[in-house]
């Protein structure tokens, strides 16, 4: 892994497999570090209480991200955060026209109830996976407030959401694609195999 | 084979690819975390209307396919067959017309005969049909529901979740499935889903209650129960089936229980950690000594907790998988 990108990444969906074919590297693995050491110090400073802080990663590609973000937190605050991870599939309001995605485990063991919910996603595209999350968190309590932290913001958005701590603001086209992850973030486009 | 049930009427296991069954088993996972939480409901389903038609009588396979329904945001048609007008003489394919008519995204079937849902199928090509029990064909949900149960519980000895396993718990697995095994759609079922799965399956019954074409099956039938009792690690019971004649083909209740019941004496040969599984409604006393339905090896209330989660899997990919397929 690390910084080179030789292999093709592959990011299967149900329908059909997507190779992902990276064009470029944007940032490597101490950028992306580095950008989460910086929302970290971020959150801390809009949230004052680290105790009352939830860090929720969207399964599947927030959960890397909300678990090195709430590893961050622990090391400012000294305080241990919690954390859960969400699988937003069975609210997506795409379920009919996209393929649903194979399930992955959604864990939150604690209720939200007045509690500031941190939710963490590598790319934010369109705003109806952060919908389909915010949906889904209403099931676990009524959070005091709900933030999105983001590793990418590539925009074209399709609802009125905006993300509160952004690791890079990466303007796209729509056809391209973004992978993000702990090793860097790569732009390039998907393939049908 | 099929490799997926997604978009398709689900009316056997028969013909289901090891993938097809792990990927309801996967996808029951995530269901299962659904009813531990608060909010025991997500939107999946809005808006679909599923339809339950029971023409046979039947407790856990009716409630838990209606809570899985609303489970899912579906809306839930249920018709009390007693009460319609199939009284009247209506035929099975003048009310499935007429469920059709009303818009049904799918139908969850029992009939006493087997081959009904099968033939619903043919009736109306546009709503998914899912087997709830046809006669003595098949009850595939319930042939899910103890595959999933298995892989569950061996899964938690490890410590592990079952969809980290896929279907690999199941390799060498020795599993026995005793009783009626020639009335018996859930036999059928289970002998489908563990064969599936790589386990190998053994049958052990009066030889009056053997199917005739017990050869075509995947299966090796065991002469004498006491013998096989060691060697399995899952022991499937059946219910004695009272209402299909069954009394007619056991010299006397005793007998059975005494040849192929599960009593305690059987019960203490067991391997240890070995399971007990039954479909039930339990005859406690006949197939299976009252205290050992109650021991921890029976895993029976496990196996009814396991009915909703794995009935929304199938709702889920039955229903939601249809609208994929005809996008693309």
């Amino acid at each position: 892994m690390g910084d080179s990108v030789s292999e093709d990444r592959e990011r299967p969906t149900p329908e059909r497999v997507l190779t992902f074919a990276a064009r470029s590297q944007l940032l490597s693995a101490d950028d992306v570090m580095r950008a989460l050491r910086r929302m970290g110090h971020e959150i801390v400073e809009r949230n004052h209480d680290p105790e009352s802080i939830s860090v929720v990663g969207l399964q599947t590609g927030g959960v890397g991200f909300a678990n090195r973000i709430a590893q961050i937190l622990f090391e400012i605050t000294g305080s241990q955060i919690s954390l859960g991870v969400l699988d937003v599939s069975f609210y997506r309001d795409d379920l009919s026209s996209n393929p649903a995605p194979p399930s992955a485990l959604t864990r939150i063991d604690h209720d939200l109830t007045d509690r500031t919910v941190i939710v963490v996603d590598d790319v934010l595209f369109t705003g109806r996976t952060v919908r389909a999350a915010l949906n889904a968190l209403s099931d676990w309590g009524r959070p005091a407030a709900v933030e999105l932290a983001v590793m990418v913001d590539r925009g074209h958005r399709e609802f009125p959401i905006r993300p509160d701590f952004v690791g890079k603001n990466l303007p796209t086209a729509r056809d391209e694609a973004i992978v993000a992850n702990l090793d860097g973030v790569w732009i390039g486009s998907k393939e049908a195999r | 084979m099929i490799d997926s049930i997604r978009g398709c009427s689900l009316l056997t296991l028969n013909d289901m690819s090891c993938a097809a069954i792990t990927e309801v088993l996967d996808t029951a996972e995530s269901f299962v975390e659904v009813n531990r939480r608060a909010i025991k409901k997500v939107p999946a389903l809005k808006g679909r209307v599923v339809a339950s038609l029971f023409f046979e009588e039947s407790t856990r396979t009716r409630l838990s396919f209606e809570a899985a329904a609303k489970r899912l945001s579906a809306d839930v048609l249920s018709l009390a067959v007693a009460s319609s007008s199939m009284k009247k003489g209506e035929s099975l394919r003048d009310t499935i017309a007429t469920i059709e008519a009303l818009g049904i995204d799918a139908v969850v079937m029992r009939h006493k005969s087997s081959g009904a849902a099968a033939q619903v199928e043919g009736f109306v090509p546009n709503v998914r049909v899912i087997n709830a029990g046809d006669g003595q064909h098949q009850h595939p949900t319930q042939g899910l529901l103890d595959a999933f149960t298995v892989r569950q519980v061996l899964a938690e000895r490890l410590g592990v979740i079952g969809s980290e396993t896929g279907s690999s718990l199941f390799e060498g697995l020795n599993v026995l499935i005793v009783g009626d095994i020639r009335h018996s759609r859930v036999a059928r079922s289970d002998v489908a889903a563990y064969v599936a799965l790589g386990a190998s399956v053994r049958v052990a019954a009066p030889g009056t209650l053997l199917p005739v074409d017990i050869d075509a099956w995947p299966v090796s039938v065991v002469e004498d129960f006491d013998e096989a009792i060691e060697w399995a690690d899952v022991v499937g019971l059946l219910r004695l089936q009272h209402e299909r004649g069954t009394g007619s083909f056991v010299p006397s209740l005793g007998e059975f229980t005494f040849t192929h019941g599960l009593t305690w004496e059987r019960a203490r040969r067991l391997k240890s950690g070995a399971l007990i599984m039954h479909p039930g409604p339990m005859n406690r006393g006949v197939e299976v000594d009252s205290r050992v339905a109650d021991l921890d090896a029976a895993i029976i209330n496990r196996q009814v907790e396991n009915g909703v989660p794995i009935r929304m899997a199938v709702l889920y990919l039955c229903i939601v998988g249809a609208a994929k397929g005809e996008v693309q």
